[in-house]
């Protein structure tokens, strides 16, 4: 990705949307959102909306798909054709979708305690109602919510952000424009307790020890990110519904 | 998208002899841990096309073939040249391969090839230019012709081996003449990758097929001489250790083989 001479990103210790360098956007995480799903949640990140539905364990379909040793995950994610502020884009799984959903299920494949399933899948449904950059870092984080409300048995949480680096500064949390005009990107899922490395993908040009901060600053984001988790959870688990939800 | 069951029954007789004899400091085919498997290159494979590598890891056989056309830019890039790279899992390369559209795996390995070499800058997009609303569009297809493990690594390489030799053809009045040639495209610098893969707490460099079955963890690491220019997770977890250790040694395979493919 070629940076781009007319777009500065970063003026005097402020980004383009008037963020730090290690700031990241306001994050609000709703759970229960879908009473018909046997969990779901709702994350808004910025100029991100995502809703994410769960259902199962239930029966695998096709069948050829089951395994007699453990639950099958599925993992759906798509954009909507209205998400980005630009052109009506086609509907449907594109190449970039169906990267991101084996890259997330791969994520939740650590997790699930599928062995306590046999023979049956779980869905994760992911739909990107708002696009405004970091789509699946914010879908990851809100599906780890939504697993967690629908009682599946997980060995741990997981949230995620992307850091990425334009004018030759690392970003935390990169936005639209940044990821667009900036030198690099790089998303990274990070499980709460053992800080194991879930998802990791990179594109642009960095060196060793910028690729060791970016590691670093994701790991104290993504200790912010499991607390709003946690008290998402907690906050809906008081009043056991969410009537009150507004995407 | 469950592997086949010959490959699952396989890998449950092999797995246990496989472990045992990583455990005891070796691989089934002899090589260290951090070795790839006899690299051949063949430049030049496919005439028809204005630049082809055929690359072998071992036994996995990987053909990229390079070639132009006049397109329209992208409405936000009207005057850079357009990289499609795209993936073929050719169902004649391996049991597990079906017939069918592009399926998930394929579309990774596409994906990942392509960011490594945009990510690299190695091809210069600006010099496809030709007029308003013409420039060149530059197809790097990837045929796997024999999948015994880390097609990947395969790919990336035959990439970079076929943009080292493709020509730039002549463009006159908008449009291409077509075994005329303007001169070679040049890509600096040139990517590589490097697949990982975690068996119990080794890890290997360019998995065979049937490590690859047994591994738990997957990670591809695709370096210039001093960038990491792409990185993709596949299955499982690391710590952020493990991740630097593979980087440094990313690094070395990638610088190693750079130099075979300028030779």
């Amino acid at each position: 990705m070629a940076a781009n001479e007319e777009v500065k990103l970063f003026v005097n210790g402020k980004r383009i949307d008037g963020r730090g360098a290690d700031e990241m956007r306001a994050v609000r995480i709703e759970v229960g959102i879908i009473p018909e799903a046997d969990g779901s949640a709702f994350i808004e990140w910025g100029g991100n909306k995502i809703v994410c539905g769960v259902y199962g364990p239930r029966e695998c379909i096709p069948k050829h798909d089951a395994s007699p040793y453990h639950a099958i995950v599925k993992c759906r994610y798509m954009m909507s054709p209205f998400a980005s502020a630009e052109e009506h884009s086609k509907s449907g799984p594109s190449r970039r979708s169906t990267e991101l959903s084996k890259v997330i299920r791969e994520v939740f494949e650590n997790l699930i305690i599928s062995e306590k399933f046999p023979n049956t899948q779980i869905d994760v449904y992911i739909d990107v109602l708002q696009a405004e950059g970091g789509t699946r870092t914010a879908s990851v984080t809100a599906a780890a919510v939504a697993l967690a409300n629908a009682g599946i048995p997980m060995k741990d949480m997981v949230s995620a952000v992307a850091i990425g680096k334009a004018d030759g500064h690392i970003l935390l949390d990169l936005g639209k424009l940044e990821d667009n005009f900036g030198e690099s990107d790089t998303p990274v899922a990070l499980s709460n307790r053992d800080k194991k490395i879930l998802l990791l993908q990179m594109d642009g040009l960095l060196t060793k020890d910028e690729i060791k901060k970016v590691i670093e600053m994701a790991e104290s984001a993504c200790g912010k990110l499991h607390e709003k988790q946690a008290d998402a959870l907690k906050k809906f688990y008081e009043h056991g519904e969410n009537e009150e939800f507004k995407l | 998208m469950g592997e086949e069951l010959k490959d699952i029954i396989m890998s449950s007789i092999r797995r246990d002899i496989l472990i045992n004899t990583l455990n005891s400091g070796k691989r089934f085919d002899g090589r260290a841990f951090d070795e790839y498997r006899t690299i051949k290159v063949q430049f030049g494979a496919v005439t028809t096309a204005e630049g082809s590598a055929r690359v072998s890891l071992g036994n996995t056989q990987v053909l990229v073939a390079t070639k132009f056309d006049v397109l329209k830019p992208f409405a936000d890039r009207p005057t850079e040249g357009v990289l499609m790279t795209n993936g073929e899992l050719l169902p004649l390369a391996s049991p597990s391969f079906e017939p069918g559209p592009p399926n998930e795996d394929s579309i990774e390995m596409a994906r990942v090839v392509d960011r490594a070499i945009r990510s690299a800058e190695c091809v210069d997009l600006d010099s496809f230019f030709i007029e308003e609303e013409k420039v060149l569009g530059l197809y790097v297809d990837i045929y796997v012709l024999n999948h015994d493990g880390n097609y990947t690594d395969a790919a990336a390489i035959a990439a970079s081996a076929a943009l080292l030799n493709t020509q730039v053809p002549k463009v006159e009045k908008g449009k291409i003449l077509r075994g005329d040639y303007k001169g070679p495209l040049n890509p600096k610098p040139i990517p590589i990758a490097t697949s990982f893969v975690k068996i119990g707490s080794h890890w290997l460099v360019d998995p065979s097929r049937d490590e690859e079955l047994v591994a738990e963890t997957k990670i591809t690491i695709a370096t210039t001489t001093d960038h990491v220019c792409a990185m993709q997770k596949g299955k499982g977890s690391l710590s952020k250790e493990e991740l630097f250790s593979c980087m440094e040694i990313a690094f070395k395979r990638g610088n190693e083989i750079r130099k075979i493919l300028m030779e």
